[in-house]
């Protein structure tokens, strides 16, 4: 048993963050302000998601954490870490096993079930805030639904690139009613937000928390004549050949040498399992690192 | 015919000190008012007011909008008065900058209130800004630059662009030629009147330079320490001023 309370956060603490969960499940896409607090890490490392993190978890949850799709980067090993610690709750780096998914500018593969819950790490909730610099003012054009300045981004994109430039955070609304910034998941992800678990979004700088109920509508906003497209690198994976998945990029050579790699890792490995190999993967071995 | 603005008894003050004090007129559809006054006279306040910036302390402003008629934007709600700010009115800033997004090319800011009011095609949104630049003399290359490449007039005239992109029936000014050098502001005036005549906008421009009344504006009105001293034609006040105040403000012209 450690010294910490369950899930590092005092009880008082953490119904306060479930009445902003729950107001944020009730009005999909509206930022409900939290009274967030200091946590243990810097702001920028996930202060947000593991606040509703610790807010959600129960003694029976399973827990994973990803970072760009990975289970073994610093950011996913020390949140997973500290929960373990503090909540003594068990992890895993399945996605089919976890109750609970913390996750960093992704969302796994593998298609997420009823009784899951997915936790987005949010930097800038704000989806207007490099447009409009003043934040009462998005706050009335949210609540009057003022959402003309969210094309104007998308306008200039394709006036200077030719085609809607912006890969990740790519603005989204919510249930016809809230325009949302998804977290920086690259856009690739957006179609996925309409699934059957649940998702919520913590900011802990920003103090902002929100949430898609499962099943929402969440439409990617677009031009009639340059309709939205949910792009990735072209090419396959190149250890379990997946053509259908996120790509990531790797270097792996000073002579331009590069491959592509699936960025959600446990979904390549189980890939691998399966028998699938790409052009320089090895067949799987459970021992191997 | 009913007025296109009906304004009754507005009154603002700012504390102690007033803002501008019962104010009436009426103003027709395709007619153009001045307001004229030295700094500090009320003028700004007034146009405020009006344009739903500030909220009068007292009075109506009655606007004739396209589905109820006669309707006072001071008690309308905020949506339904915001929605006439990017629809029937357009406003007109001193300084460019205020008006515009700096960090957003000409043809963003001339299609934001085409965006605002649901335009979601990119190809006519385009078209349509390159019309509106066309029209006020902006080549067409220079589209995707930003307004801070532009001159000062040039900003200001991408701001009239921007703001009579969607049709608007009322256009408030302020200032409009402030800080132009004065062959620019000749040619901006000149680019003012014609739209004003094209279109048929009424409009009301607030501006302590009497020359640009005298073109632009039909009817004229002096305002002193936030009061109103002397309204009419335009020509009949600047040629034969009545007020003490207007005689003084007509005699105090340089004359080249």
């Amino acid at each position: 048993m450690s010294d910490y309370n369950f899930a590092y956060l005092d009880e008082q603490t953490k119904r306060m963050i479930r009445r902003a969960i729950l107001k944020g499940l009730a009005i999909p896409g509206y930022q409900v302000p939290f009274a967030s607090r200091e946590m243990p890490m810097p702001y920028g490392w996930g202060t947000g998601g593991v606040q509703v993190t610790a807010a959600c978890l129960t003694p029976d949850d399973t827990l994973k954490v990803i970072d760009q799709g990975a289970d073994d980067t610093t950011n996913a090993v020390s949140i997973r870490r500290f929960f373990e610690k503090t909540a003594a709750v068990a992890v895993t780096q399945s996605t089919k096993r976890a109750s609970v998914i913390q996750t960093r500018h992704r969302i796994p593969e593998e298609p997420l079930s009823e009784d899951q819950i997915l936790v987005y790490q949010v930097p800038i909730p704000e989806p207007l805030r490099f447009l409009e610099p003043r934040e009462t003012e998005t706050r009335k054009m949210h609540a009057l639904e003022e959402y003309g300045l969210m094309h104007v981004k998308l306008f200039e994109d394709i006036s200077q690139h030719g085609q809607i430039a912006t890969a990740y955070a790519y603005p989204v609304m919510v249930e016809g009613r809230y325009v949302m910034d998804p977290s920086p998941i690259p856009r690739f992800d957006n179609p996925k937000m309409e699934m059957a678990a649940i998702q919520l979004f913590g900011a802990g700088r920003e103090q902002r928390i929100y949430a898609i109920p499962p099943y929402t509508q969440v439409v990617s906003l677009d031009f009639e004549d340059y309709p939205f497209e949910a792009s990735k690198a072209e090419g396959a994976c190149a250890l379990c050949g997946a053509d259908h998945t996120y790509l990531d990029e790797v270097i792996v050579d000073d002579d331009g040498g590069r491959m592509f790699v699936c960025s959600d890792t446990d979904y390549c490995e189980s890939r691998r399992q399966a028998g699938h190999l790409g052009v320089e993967g090895t067949p799987y071995r459970k021992d191997a690192a | 015919m009913t007025p296109l603005l009906d304004v009754q008894t507005l009154s603002k003050n700012y504390g102690q000190r007033i803002g501008c004090k019962d104010v009436s007129f009426d103003l027709y559809p395709g007619e153009v008012m001045g307001i004229v006054g030295e700094s500090g006279s009320g003028k700004s306040t007034l146009l405020n007011c009006l344009a739903g910036h500030l909220e009068p302390d007292h009075g109506k402003v009655l606007f004739d909008t396209k589905t109820d008629g006669l309707k006072d934007t001071v008690t309308m709600s905020e949506p339904e008065r915001r929605m006439l700010g990017r629809t029937d009115w357009a406003f007109v800033h001193q300084h460019a900058r205020d008006g515009l997004r700096m960090s957003v090319s000409a043809g963003g800011n001339v299609g934001e209130r085409l965006m605002a009011v649901g335009a979601r095609h990119y190809g006519d949104i385009r078209a349509q800004a390159t019309d509106w630049l066309g029209r006020v003399e902006i080549r067409e290359d220079r589209i995707d630059d930003r307004p801070t490449a532009f001159s000062g007039g040039m900003q200001q005239r991408l701001q009239i662009a921007r703001n009579l992109v969607t049709g608007p029936r009322l256009v408030f000014m302020d200032e409009p030629t402030g800080g132009l050098d004065v062959s620019v502001q000749a040619r901006l005036l000149d680019m003012i009147r014609e739209l004003v005549r094209d279109l048929g906008l009424s409009a009301i421009i607030v501006t302590h330079d009497l020359a640009v009344v005298r073109l632009l504006a039909d009817r004229l009105m002096v305002m002193k320490d936030g009061h109103v001293v002397e309204t009419g034609l335009t020509d009949q006040v600047l040629d034969d001023p009545q007020h003490s105040y207007s005689q003084l403000l007509v005699s105090s012209v340089l004359q080249v």
